[in-house]
């Protein structure tokens, strides 16, 4: 799965748990400060990508996983 | 001088309509909302009717907001809604709205959905939102949520009597000068196996399979149970000078309540009705009126062989004679038991009657409980008498909990 399939993906997620529109998923956008996604959507967001890229996203990474771009790169590498 | 209290809204989501003006009608209409359950997980049950909410609260609801709710907190949004667009969608004060909003089950559709993902996929893919989905307050919280309610949120549980107990609530907040504005009510969504099975395990659901629409036959010799139902009611109450002040529309008033307990028996009303006549007579001295002045009652009937005698005698015990000049009516016999959202529903059935000199009838009296001596509103015997302007619901749950209500055009 290439960065970009990636970032599709988790625009789909991420307007599907939390409304966000997915024109407005970028990388360089932070979950919270700019679409809004609180801590319990990320949760949610975070069990989402999980399950659609079949990788473990631990804890204590979540709280690393600043924007959008940071999940990618992190869901890359664990693949 | 208390504050008088005015109806300014109302909201209903029922097995007869998606809003009130539909479940009005089809209430008038006598179509009934009690249907087979056709489902895969209703397969094999003692019971297999209820009366369901047809429409799919994802066509009205945000749907990012509606998968954050269990099916019992977005009927009851949608119904608080209804009520509160009805009352004029009113610029108020946020400090001076309050929430009094029940359930009486809560949400067990997501108790059930959770503990399966939970033993099928695992207990680290159990839903985040799966607290605040299950709280038995969480109708509550999100009804006040949506209207940024601060005067405070609350929501009473005491089984099929909390909506009652709710607008009874609501009442008692603006007279106490805690709000301007309640908007109170309750709802219920627990058709589901489990629900199903052990309200049937009690042996108090309708056991009939054919003609679902005749199940629910409250007073008549031949009812055999309850017919679950689910659904939600909400009513906006408000201070009668708040409500003169912005020019709302009122439909009448909650001129008073009554409570009271059995202190009898966990599940079976008291037979004597003894308890549930003194909420009824606590509401008529709550009122300041007096039990020659009530027309209407619309009863709490749930077409148990028990409940039905047990409350007819509270009626005659708190009413006497005066209750030869009453109409009755049962209008679970339409609906379905809504369980936590019924005294609410209900309440709205009654004030909608006041309204319009005309009393929804009761289906399915093929043959009145000779036990059951009272005038019950059937099709063509269904009007009030000209100046009728007081009318009670009546609400009772397991546990002994007993609700009376009186409104008053």
């Amino acid at each position: 799965m290439t960065e970009e399939q990636i970032l599709a993906e988790m625009a789909i997620i991420l307007n599907e748990v939390a409304g966000v529109e997915a024109s407005k998923v970028t990388a360089d956008k932070s979950f919270l400060d700019d679409l809004e996604v609180d801590s319990l959507s990320m949760v949610e967001v975070v069990m989402a990508a999980e399950d659609k890229f079949d990788v473990k996203i631990p804890d204590e990474e979540v709280k690393n996983l600043r924007t959008v771009g940071d999940a990618v790169n992190f869901i890359l590498k664990a693949k | 001088m208390s504050i008088r209290v005015a109806i300014t809204g109302l909201g209903a989501i029922t097995p007869i309509g998606a809003n009130v003006e539909q479940t009005w009608k089809n209430a008038l209409a006598q179509n009934s909302g009690v249907v087979k359950l056709n489902d895969k997980w209703s397969e094999g049950l003692a019971a297999q009717i209820a009366g369901r909410v047809l429409i799919d609260p994802f066509e009205i609801l945000d749907r990012v907001q509606a998968r954050r709710m269990d099916r019992s907190t977005q009927l009851g949004v949608i119904a608080a809604k209804e009520a509160w667009q009805d009352a004029g969608a009113p610029e108020i004060d946020r400090e001076r709205l309050g929430v009094h909003f029940g359930t009486g089950i809560g949400g067990l559709n997501t108790v059930i959905e959770q503990y399966e993902t939970m033993m099928t996929r695992g207990a680290d893919r159990v839903n985040p939102m799966t607290v605040p989905m299950i709280m038995p307050n969480s109708a509550a919280a999100m009804v006040g949520l949506q209207f940024g309610a601060q005067a405070g949120v609350h929501s009473p549980v005491s089984a099929c009597a909390t909506s009652a107990e709710a607008i009874a609530g609501g009442l008692e907040m603006i007279r106490n000068g805690k709000a301007d504005m309640v908007i109170a009510g309750g709802t219920e969504a627990c058709l589901n196996r489990l629900a199903i099975s052990a309200f049937a395990a009690m042996k108090a659901l309708s056991t009939r399979k054919d003609e679902p629409e005749k199940a629910s036959r409250p007073y008549d010799l031949a009812r055999d149970g309850f017919v679950m139902g689910e659904g939600a009611g909400a009513i906006i109450l408000e201070s009668e000078t708040h409500a003169i002040a912005r020019g709302a529309k009122i439909y009448g008033y909650l001129a008073g309540a009554g409570m009271s307990a059995d202190g009898y028996h966990i599940a079976a009303p008291e037979p004597e009705g003894a308890g549930a006549a003194r909420a009824i007579k606590q509401a008529l001295l709550d009122a300041e009126i007096s039990k020659s002045e009530v027309s209407h009652i619309n009863a709490h009937a749930t077409s148990t062989p028990v409940g039905d005698i047990a409350e007819y005698k509270a009626m005659r015990s708190a009413l006497g004679t005066d209750l030869d000049n009453v109409l009755v009516t049962a209008t679970k016999s339409l609906t379905g038991h809504l369980l936590g959202g019924a005294g609410a529903a209900e309440s709205i059935f009654a004030i909608l009657a006041l309204k319009n000199g005309v009393v929804p009838p009761t289906m399915n009296l093929d043959n009145q409980d000779p036990q059951i001596e009272m005038n019950v509103a059937k099709p063509n015997k269904n009007t009030l008498a000209k100046g009728a302007r007081v009318a009670l619901n009546n609400s009772f749950g397991f546990g002994g909990h007993n609700v009376c209500l009186v409104f008053t055009s």
